[in-house]
């Protein structure tokens, strides 16, 4: 798969506050990449501005290659079992073999779960589930370790060591350090206004 | 795909279905049938007169009721994010969602048409001339609640105000959609018709800026 993630002098304003600027990278494939900082200093909202979401107080983004996005917002029905709720997105995303994510974030048990009574870790790893049912090339996710025991944290290193050996491209937005493999570090205080 | 979003829709908004709530509105719906001639009284001629126009206030204010969880908790579930990623457009989503609206909502509405005009004492032909007018009027209904839904669920107190803005929208649909049973030709079917399609035509593209601009 092809990817590439690249951003040409961005800046974000929310408000009316210029949160960041002179904002320069270029992602490869395989690139690992952890957008350290913190907090209110502009991460989330440079995922979305990455992701195509929000739009830039200035500069631009290049994408190539299928987004999948993990936020704090999950996107999966709250009174439906696990399970359907994420066959809705399986179904839209073409994905056949949703047994193996369900596998390596331990969720099996949980299908029949309503997802509204999922833990904060549970919920963070049904969102990396889904995911991983999108099977795409670049991953943007915004603060991924939130609620995750020692174990699942473990197992989405491992997960995204996988991503990135596999040619995907991989940004985090984290307060918390992270064994990426062989991450480019971006400190948004050095781009702050 | 599109296929696939409207069995989510319809899923969250038929009665019965996850949303919750869904029959409410039928139920408000009969009950103002029910409570109008507690208030009049009891004179048929009366009755039979203006009974046509009370279901369409009826049918208006039910509208009102389902709005609520139309599209304010997909956007908090950043439901609208992860389908813009999928290349769903929010125009689409929203067109999608109004064709679910609509089938939640108006073929109920008119069969629970037919007990309250029985409640009423409305004769057959002003019956039927009110079940035309919803059918004509119910789609463009659903496409101002949509897009008043969309422009106020990224706010405090949306709800009500949703309520509030969908009245004036709406009133040029009750003018013509009403007065058909004040004419014997079907002229006024007829433009509440072109209203509806009129504003199902708007209605996604309105309800997607709204959307957009929440982000």
């Amino acid at each position: 798969m092809t990817a590439r993630l690249a951003a040409t002098d961005l800046a974000c304003r929310r408000g009316d506050r210029l949160l960041f600027r002179g904002l320069e990278f270029d992602c490869g494939a395989g690139v690992a990449m952890h957008i350290a900082g913190a907090n209110g200093i502009g991460k989330s909202s440079l995922i979305r501005i990455l992701a195509g979401l929000l739009r830039p107080f200035a500069g631009g983004v290049e994408r190539e290659g299928a987004i999948g996005l993990v936020d704090e917002r999950l996107a999966l029905d709250e009174n439906l079992p696990l399970g359907r709720a994420l066959e809705f997105w399986e179904k839209l995303d073409g994905c056949r073999d949703a047994g193996r994510a369900m596998e390596v974030l331990q969720l099996g048990n949980l299908m029949e779960v309503p997802v509204r009574y999922l833990s904060t870790g549970q919920r963070k790893r049904a969102a990396l589930a889904r995911l991983l049912n999108r099977n795409c090339p670049v991953w943007l996710l915004d603060e991924p370790l939130n609620g995750l025991d020692t174990q699942a944290q473990k197992a989405f290193e491992a997960l995204l060591a996988l991503h990135c050996g596999g040619g995907g491209i991989a940004v985090v937005a984290s307060h918390q350090a992270m064994a990426l493999p062989d991450p480019q570090v971006i400190d948004l205080a050095e781009y702050s206004a | 795909m599109i296929g696939t979003l409207l069995r989510r829709d319809l899923g969250l908004l038929l009665p019965g279905g996850r949303g919750g709530g869904g029959v409410l509105p039928l139920l408000f719906f009969i009950a103002v049938a029910m409570l109008y001639p507690f208030a009049v009284g009891p004179d048929a001629q009366l009755l039979a007169r203006t009974g046509g126009g009370v279901i369409w206030v009826a049918a208006l204010l039910a509208a009102i009721l389902p709005l609520e969880k139309l599209v304010a908790g997909d956007l908090d579930a950043g439901v609208f994010d992860q389908l813009h990623l999928r290349g769903v457009s929010e125009e689409l989503a929203m067109a999608v969602r109004l064709l679910a609206h609509w089938l939640a909502f108006a073929p109920l509405l008119l069969i629970a048409t037919l007990p309250a005009a029985a409640l009423l004492g409305l004769q057959g032909e002003t019956t039927r001339t009110v079940l035309l007018g919803l059918l004509a009027g119910t789609p463009g209904l659903a496409a101002v609640g949509l897009a008043v839904a969309a422009l106020t669920a990224s706010l405090r107190g949306g709800a009500a105000l949703a309520g509030l803005m969908v009245i004036p929208l709406a009133v040029p649909i009750l003018i013509f959609g009403a007065g058909a049973l004040a004419r014997p030709d079907p002229s006024a079917l007829l433009f509440t018709g072109a209203i509806s399609l009129v504003l199902c035509a708007l209605a996604p593209f309105a309800a997607g800026a709204a959307i957009r601009s929440a982000r």
